[in-house]
């Protein structure tokens, strides 16, 4: 009792002691550089940061009015996420991007109910795309299930568009982030007649020697996989040690970053994975991040991530939401923006070629195009092989289109069963 | 002083076996109760209760089931994560089932699953205990969040494996879901841990306690005093599974929302709630709290001080409050190693000695 009066006491004041400097655009980011999957927190939030210090730097915020980041650690445990949540929402904190699955189903309901918005980019609900069903919640510019059938076009291109008969296996973490696209992959398996194997491998996955002894003995024609963290390298070292056709294993935009293929070595050469913006740090912007940012002394972190996937990523994270409070201040003609008004310019954002180029982005990401139906953007996606020897990643297909028959109606089926159970009604009509 | 027994007399037997047998620490029990029931719902706010206070309250009652359990019946078990799950699944499959059930049942049952579940995995404590027990307990554990993720009827086939807890309602007012006032669900959880703190506190002063004490003390003088070891150590693994399953139930529908069974109830749960019984004090019910209290609130304060407060790097803080929080663990079991229950009870007897020790 005696304990927990003095903690309160002090959170209190801790808490007072940090009154929000006011007009200023809120974007907390719930990032994680301790704890098991900090490989791939560190660069993520390092680019996120990086960004919004860019822009306060060199343009003196978004439209003049600067932004500031709001850091807190989750170390990708879903309680601490939702401590993180509650901690930042009151300070007029506009987006809120939860780089978990686990977290970003937590706060769903609550974000909604608090009028906050959530992007989860290229991971979390996937049927959250439905814009009629999910107000407050933004996945563009890909869902996991585009992922999915993007990776089956890959495949199918390369096999002349047949693939009746072959075999895939899916290497999943075990949870609800793995298991995502594997209605997908069942229902694309119908259309195409592939066989699917599927392998779960158990958080955080070190070990998977059985796995891939099932993979030894069944010879999948493909492997697709679903890992994040330390589960990424452990699979692509022993897909190496059986001697898997690298180039015939495929992960997800979270199984593709320098992270899981440097510590296999020449093994991982050949290696895909899909991604939904560029990789490297042949941009314009890089430049402009070395001379604001890096040069100044201003860089999160160690400064030592610039250009890899995952810092590519983040920056990519941050640049979308800057660009929402954007076109929600011309939308609701001020400057000084509301969560409210945040996720108006979220549902109205348009990114087309021409501005990504004025960002210094030319070719970086596909165009995007958010509307009140669909909030999760164009759902297209490119392949990234890994090449050893030069130790970088290198695109080697276009954006591409996912299948969307397969997936429109997967995502109306399952975001309409979520409208059931909670009692939401359609929106946009 | 705060602890003066002069004048407080017990004329019957009934006021000398009271729970709280000196008047002024009564007293000051009854107002922390008054303070926690009729002052702090009007002042707390979405990041107190979803921060502090209920998670305080949910470990408090996994707390004092595993000290039912370890502290009181000597059988330690790893396995409490797991029992979690149970509570937390039955809450999940009971709402979605009977949509009309009030949640306070609803919970009640999800607590009677559990126990049913204990139960059964309390069986082979009959004939082993100790390390081979814990052993036995971790296999729980496992096994309970493997079925978990394997089964999909019991997350009901959705194509995640999450399970998301509807809204339910008290009298009108949410108490799960995402439109639940704060007040609300902490009164829920305070009213239920309460309820369920003083029924702890009265079986350990029974005869169902005493009996679990005996085996625990020494099971063959038990036996030959007549305590019917089964009965002892099967009652003790349902009741501790109860409460362990009520807590879970809590933590998935009132706290979290959602649950995903490997991270939400993985073995750190398990070690967490150890921790907190042997950190609060084996074999006591204020201890079951005050372990919840320093093991939830420690690093929140941490980190709100030398985040919010110093203004230090997100990643330094969490590294230095896992540090501290391993220091301060290894320190008080060094000063205290019967736990910050029996600090209490230290601080209690010098106050009652003050100004003149003997």
């Amino acid at each position: 009792m005696k304990l927990s009066k003095l903690a309160m006491a002090t959170a209190v004041a801790a808490m007072v002691g940090t009154t929000p400097a006011l007009a200023d655009l809120v974007f907390p980011s719930l990032s994680y550089r301790t704890g098991p999957y900090a490989a791939g927190g560190i660069p993520f939030a390092d680019g996120y940061a990086d960004y919004f210090t860019l822009l306060n730097e060199r343009d003196g915020g978004i439209n003049g009015v600067q932004a500031r980041v709001l850091e807190c650690e989750t170390g990708y445990n879903t309680q601490k996420g939702v401590e993180c949540y509650e901690a930042t929402k009151g300070e007029g904190s506009l987006i809120y991007q939860p780089l978990s699955t686990g977290i970003t189903y937590q706060i769903i309901p609550k974000a909604t109910a608090d009028g906050i918005p959530v992007h989860s980019m290229g991971y979390g609900r996937t049927s959250a795309a439905n814009g009629k069903v999910f107000s407050h919640v933004f996945n563009y510019p890909g869902t996991y299930w585009d992922a999915a059938s993007i990776i089956v076009n890959h495949i199918l291109d390369e096999n002349n568009g047949d693939i009746k008969g072959k075999k895939l296996a899916l290497v999943y973490h075990n949870s609800a982030y793995g298991k995502e696209p594997i209605r997908t992959l069942e229902d694309l398996s119908e259309k195409h007649g592939y066989d699917l194997t599927l392998i779960p491998v158990d958080h955080p996955g070190q070990e998977q020697k059985s796995q891939w002894l099932q993979i030894r003995r069944e010879r999948p024609d493909y492997v697709l996989m679903w890992g994040w963290g330390v589960m990424n390298q452990v699979a692509i070292k022993e897909a190496a040690n059986i001697r898997f056709p690298m180039e015939n294993f495929i992960g997800v935009w979270w199984s593709g970053s320098e992270n899981d293929v440097v510590p296999a070595g020449e093994g991982a050469n050949g290696y895909k994975a899909v991604t939904f913006h560029g990789v490297g740090s042949k941009y314009p912007i890089f430049d402009e991040i070395q001379k604001h940012v890096v040069d100044t002394g201003k860089a999160a972190g160690a400064g030592d991530q610039i250009g890899s996937v995952l810092y590519n990523r983040g920056l990519y994270a941050a640049m979308l939401a800057a660009e929402a409070a954007r076109t929600a201040q011309a939308l609701h003609n001020t400057k000084e923006l509301t969560p409210d008004q945040m996720r108006d310019g979220m549902e109205a954002l348009k990114i087309d070629a021409a501005r990504m180029e004025e960002l210094g982005l030319a070719g970086f990401g596909p165009e995007i195009a958010v509307s009140c139906e669909n909030h999760g953007g164009p759902g297209l996606g490119a392949i990234q092989q890994w090449n050893a020897g030069e130790g970088e990643w290198t695109l080697i297909s276009d954006f591409g289109p996912a299948d969307r028959e397969i997936i429109d109606p997967l995502i109306i089926e399952d975001s309409m069963a979520f409208a059931a159970e909670n009692n939401i009604p359609e929106r946009c009509n | 002083m705060l602890y003066r027994e002069t004048g407080d007399f017990k004329t019957t037997y009934a006021a000398d076996q009271q729970t709280f047998p000196i008047k002024s620490e009564r007293y000051l029990f009854w107002t922390a109760m008054a303070f926690a029931f009729l002052v702090v719902p009007f002042f707390i706010n979405d990041y107190w209760e979803k921060s502090v206070l209920v998670p305080l309250l949910v470990w408090a009652m996994a707390a004092l089931g595993l000290n039912i359990l370890t502290g009181y019946c000597g059988q330690v078990s790893l396995g409490t994560g797991g029992f979690m799950a149970v509570g937390a699944y039955a809450c999940y499959k009971l709402m979605t089932a009977f949509p009309e059930l009030n949640i306070f049942f609803v919970v009640i049952l999800s607590g009677g699953v559990t126990a049913f579940v204990g139960l059964l995995f309390g069986l082979p404590s009959l004939r082993i205990k100790g390390f081979y027990l814990a052993v036995a307990t971790l296999a729980a554990q496992f096994f309970l969040v493997w079925i978990f993720n394997k089964v999909p009827w019991f997350y009901n086939y959705s194509a995640s494996g999450q399970i998301t807890a509807p809204e339910r309602t008290i009298v009108g007012i949410a108490v799960t879901g995402p439109n639940a006032p704060p007040w609300a669900t902490y009164l829920f959880c305070l009213a239920i841990v309460f309820l369920f703190a003083w029924i702890a506190r009265n079986l350990t002063r029974g005869n169902l306690g005493r009996s679990w004490m005996a085996i625990r003390d020494m099971d063959i003088a038990a036996e030959i005093i007549g305590v019917q070891p089964m009965m002892a150590k099967l009652s003790a693994f349902a009741v501790s599974s109860f409460y362990v399953g009520v807590a879970g139930a809590l933590y998935f529908s009132v706290w979290l929302g959602a649950a995903e069974p490997t991270e939400a109830f993985g073995i750190d749960k398990s070690f967490l709630v150890l921790f907190m019984v042997i950190i609060g004090g084996l074999g006591s019910i204020l201890g079951s709290f005050l372990g919840a209290a320093f093991l939830t609130l420690m690093p929140v304060l941490l980190k709100n001080v030398m985040v919010g407060g110093l203004g230090w790097p997100t990643d330094l803080a969490a590294h230095i409050e896992i540090m501290l929080v391993g220091g301060l663990i290894v320190f008080f079991l060094i000063v205290e190693p019967h736990g910050l229950a029996q600090l209490w009870r230290l601080a209690k007897e010098k106050l009652r000695l003050w100004p003149f020790p003997y």
